[in-house]
């Protein structure tokens, strides 16, 4: 009888008996244990599935899944807490960030993140995002910017792209008229309170693997006692964009990234080391 | 202070915001709490609070007091003009009113209430008891409604005075003293 | 039991600490502040945390947050601060979460004015946001009822897992009486099992929600959640009476408006008119049967209210309108004078129900 021991997250030891293909085959690919094993509701194509995964994995690596508790947003990514294995709460629309003190600041030694879109962060929810970046707030922000509005099918967010066709932009977004549109990294950057913002992208591997590393990162200073952090993550939205998921993700790279520049725009770790 | 138990003693004390217009209030419910009364004290609060004027209802009780609010006071204590103007025809008749004259400009014009007169803003000056006029005016009163034995000052002010300003009770006792004696 | 002055806002903040409540998250706003301020001072030193939200809007969320961690927890505002709450109130009732929040009442609308009102009477007991759902209410009318019934209302949050709120109002706020906590004992605790602590590996990961996409299980949830409340109603009333033995008249009044009314009744009395009170103590679940009982024994009921006619709908609804009601009321920070009670009552007792 073979036995092939996966070491989980809980150190418990998951153990799967006695297949002729265990004895010479290993995992190398598995579901994060801080994933619930359940199908999602997102639309074929879409990059939460992807961006689930990497805070599930940094979950997983750092081993606090069982100390984590998550905050899901209004937006697509509402059931969220059907989806992460850790304790999880499901805030109004744009206040993730002020439920989030609320549990952090009641639970100091428990992770506390937060997943929001770009309309739940940076429209409705603006001041509570500020707010707890300027009190430093020991928390993980994941911030899902896909330029536009999925849940509600498909009209301006805050971050649509000037000239960008949406159901609520029928002409294209006139920044005459709708503005322009937000940069948040840029913005929390100027913040003291800031600790780390870093914006990647989900548009194809090389920027997934880059985007794993930040949000790990984002994880790792929170449990360092560190905040505020916050991993910007350019997403894509197939249904709502109209686009196959493949010319979505080249959309994203060709339009998204101009105007929203990937990279750290602030690290105090980097300082602190 | 009337020993029957429907009787409430009615006090209204106004003045400009900073002379220590709800201290005094303060201090007069603890010397009513201390001798076994029913008290309640209400400020005036909001915007006028901010060197306007200041004013706070005091009710001296044996018995479980209503409102707290005194519409007509039958002690009214008055440290500047516009307290006076303002109060003076709500003061029910037969009626004590004691006026800081060293501020007050003009007289109570009412027949049919009493007035007396403390120039309590001099004294403090003259006496270096900086801004304890407040306290020299309510030893007046203290001592012409017969509030209570002048023994009941320091522990009301002890009672009374943060823990930090503690150093500021003998001034307080002072003032106090200075307006109980005041003829 | 030694008794202190303390201004009502300073008790309910007392009481509060007194009731473990270590977090408190608000915003500032007049005729309330104190709270805040107490909070500010002691939590810290309890090794509590006091922190000022940017809006009431974050502080009722945060509120939430502490709450589904299982934290006792307590925020307070006045009127229009409790309208930008009304959101996060309804989250937290979908959510069964226990939290007591406090409104110290001012004129209203809008803006309105900072004077002491009961203009949120609707507001508090109809239900304080959207959806189908009750906060617990109650209504102190002194400073030793701002802190007893602030220990009562963590303890019903706690046991219906639902918000408890203490309505006062700018005059409770600000007024200073002798108070004693002594008296308090210890707070009951609760376990709190569905608290979003950490799985620990341990068990299935809890999940604090109010989203229901099914109307068949939302109703279910709905009629769930009702089920509570007809229990509440059964069991949690509470009121006073004042001189109702052989009433002729009986004021209903609550907060600072049955302080006044108080006084109006010994000054009819003294004339011989027999008036008496019923202070609803919970708003929610109103006392509908004090009430009740005297439908078939009066002559009728005045509503003397700091508002424009709010409570008077439940005494009308509590007594079947056997009898006349009339409504005496102030508003916009006006506080009644108990002479002006007292005419009403003495109309009232002529056959004057207007």
């Amino acid at each position: 009888m073979s036995v092939i021991e996966n070491q989980s997250i809980d150190g418990e030891t998951d153990v799967i008996e006695n297949s002729e293909w265990a004895a010479t085959s290993k995992f190398v690919f598995t579901k994060p244990h801080s994933l619930v094993d359940v199908p999602t509701h997102y639309c074929p194509g879409c990059t939460h599935g992807i961006i689930h995964r990497l805070v599930a994995e940094a979950l997983d690596e750092l081993n606090i899944c069982g100390r984590t508790v998550g905050i899901a947003p209004v937006g697509c990514a509402v059931m969220a807490y059907d989806y992460f294995a850790c304790d999880m709460i499901e805030a109004a629309h744009g206040r993730a960030p002020a439920v989030a003190t609320g549990v952090k600041r009641t639970l100091p030694d428990n992770i506390v993140f937060t997943y929001q879109g770009d309309g739940d962060l940076a429209a409705i929810g603006t001041a509570e995002t500020v707010h707890a970046a300027l009190r430093g707030e020991r928390i993980t922000v994941v911030f899902v910017n896909n330029a536009i509005y999925g849940m509600t099918g498909g009209q301006m967010a805050p971050t649509t792209l000037p000239g960008q066709v949406t159901q609520t932009t029928p002409y294209g977004r006139s920044t005459e008229t709708a503005g322009f549109p937000i940069k948040v990294c840029e913005m929390l950057a100027t913040i003291d309170g800031t600790y780390y913002a870093e914006r990647v992208s989900v548009d194809c591997v090389k920027n997934i693997r880059a985007a794993k590393k930040a949000v790990k990162k984002a994880f790792e200073y929170q449990v360092r006692g560190k905040g505020f952090n916050i991993v910007e993550i350019l997403s894509t939205c197939p249904t709502n964009w109209g686009l196959s998921p493949q010319k979505a993700c080249n959309w994203l790279s060709d339009n998204m990234i101009p105007y929203f520049p990937l990279g750290v725009y602030k690290d105090k770790g980097k300082a602190d080391e | 202070m009337s020993k029957r138990a429907d009787v409430e003693t009615k006090i209204l004390i106004a003045g400009f915001g900073g002379q220590g217009i709800l201290f005094a209030g303060k201090f007069l419910a603890y010397i009513g709490l201390l001798n076994g009364r029913q008290v309640s004290w209400l400020p005036s609060y909001g915007p006028e609070m901010r060197g306007g004027t200041a004013s706070c209802s005091v009710v001296i009780s044996n018995g479980p007091i209503g409102s707290p609010i005194v519409n007509n006071p039958h002690y009214l204590i008055v440290m500047n003009t516009p307290s006076l103007v303002r109060y003076e025809p709500d003061v029910t008749p037969g009626g004590l009113i004691f006026a800081d004259n060293a501020l007050i400009t003009r007289k109570v014009e009412r027949k049919d209430v009493q007035a007396f007169y403390i120039p309590a803003t001099s004294l403090a000056d003259e006496m270096g008891l900086k801004n304890l006029a407040n306290m020299i005016i309510l030893g007046a009163f203290i001592k012409r409604a017969g509030i209570c034995a002048y023994d009941d000052f320091a522990p009301a002010l002890d009672k009374t005075v943060p823990p930090r300003r503690k150093n500021l009770i003998d001034a307080n006792l002072k003032a106090l003293e200075t307006g109980y004696s005041y003829d | 039991m030694e008794k202190v002055l303390m201004k009502g806002n300073e008790a309910i903040a007392e009481a509060a600490i007194n009731a473990r409540c270590l977090h408190f998250f608000g915003y500032p706003i007049t005729p309330q502040t104190e709270i805040a301020a107490y909070m500010s001072r002691r939590l810290p030193k309890l090794g509590g945390v006091y922190l000022q939200a940017e809006s009431e809007i974050a502080s009722i969320n945060m509120v939430l947050g502490a709450a589904a961690a299982g934290a006792r927890i307590m925020t307070s505002s006045s009127s229009p601060g409790i309208s930008l709450m009304s959101e996060g109130i309804s989250y937290i009732a979908g959510c069964d979460l226990p939290c007591v929040i406090v409104n110290i009442q001012r004129g209203g609308p809008g803006l309105g004015g900072i004077q002491p009102s009961q203009a949120d009477y609707f507001q508090a007991t109809r239900s304080s946001g959207h959806g189908d759902f009750h906060s617990i209410v109650l209504a102190p009318n002194s400073v030793q009822e701002m802190a007893d019934l602030t220990g009562v209302a963590f303890d019903l949050a706690d046991k219906y897992r639902m918000p408890a709120m203490i309505l006062g109002d700018g005059i409770l706020g600000q007024m200073m009486e002798p108070v004693t906590l002594d008296g308090i004992g210890e707070p009951v605790t609760y376990d709190k099992p569905w608290a979003t602590t950490g799985t620990r590996g341990a068990r299935e990961h809890n999940i604090i929600n109010s989203l229901i996409l099914k109307p068949e299980g939302l109703e279910q949830s709905n009629f769930k959640r009702f089920e509570r409340y007809a229990i509440i109603k059964r069991e949690e009333q509470l009121h006073e009476e004042y001189l109702t033995d052989d009433a002729d008249i009986i004021i209903a009044a609550y907060g600072a408006a049955s302080r006044v009314s108080k006084n109006a009744i010994k000054m009819v009395r003294e004339r011989g008119i027999k008036a008496g009170l019923i202070r609803p103590i919970t708003l929610w679940p109103f006392p509908a049967e004090a009430f009740a009982k005297f439908a078939d024994r009066v002559k009728g009921f005045i509503s003397v209210e700091m508002s424009m006619g709010q409570l008077i709908d439940d005494v009308k609804l509590s007594t079947g309108q056997k009898r006349p009601v009339t409504l005496c009321a102030r508003t916009g920070g006006m506080v009644h004078t108990p002479e002006e009670i007292a005419k009403k009552i003495m109309a009232a007792d002529k056959g004057e129900w207007q």
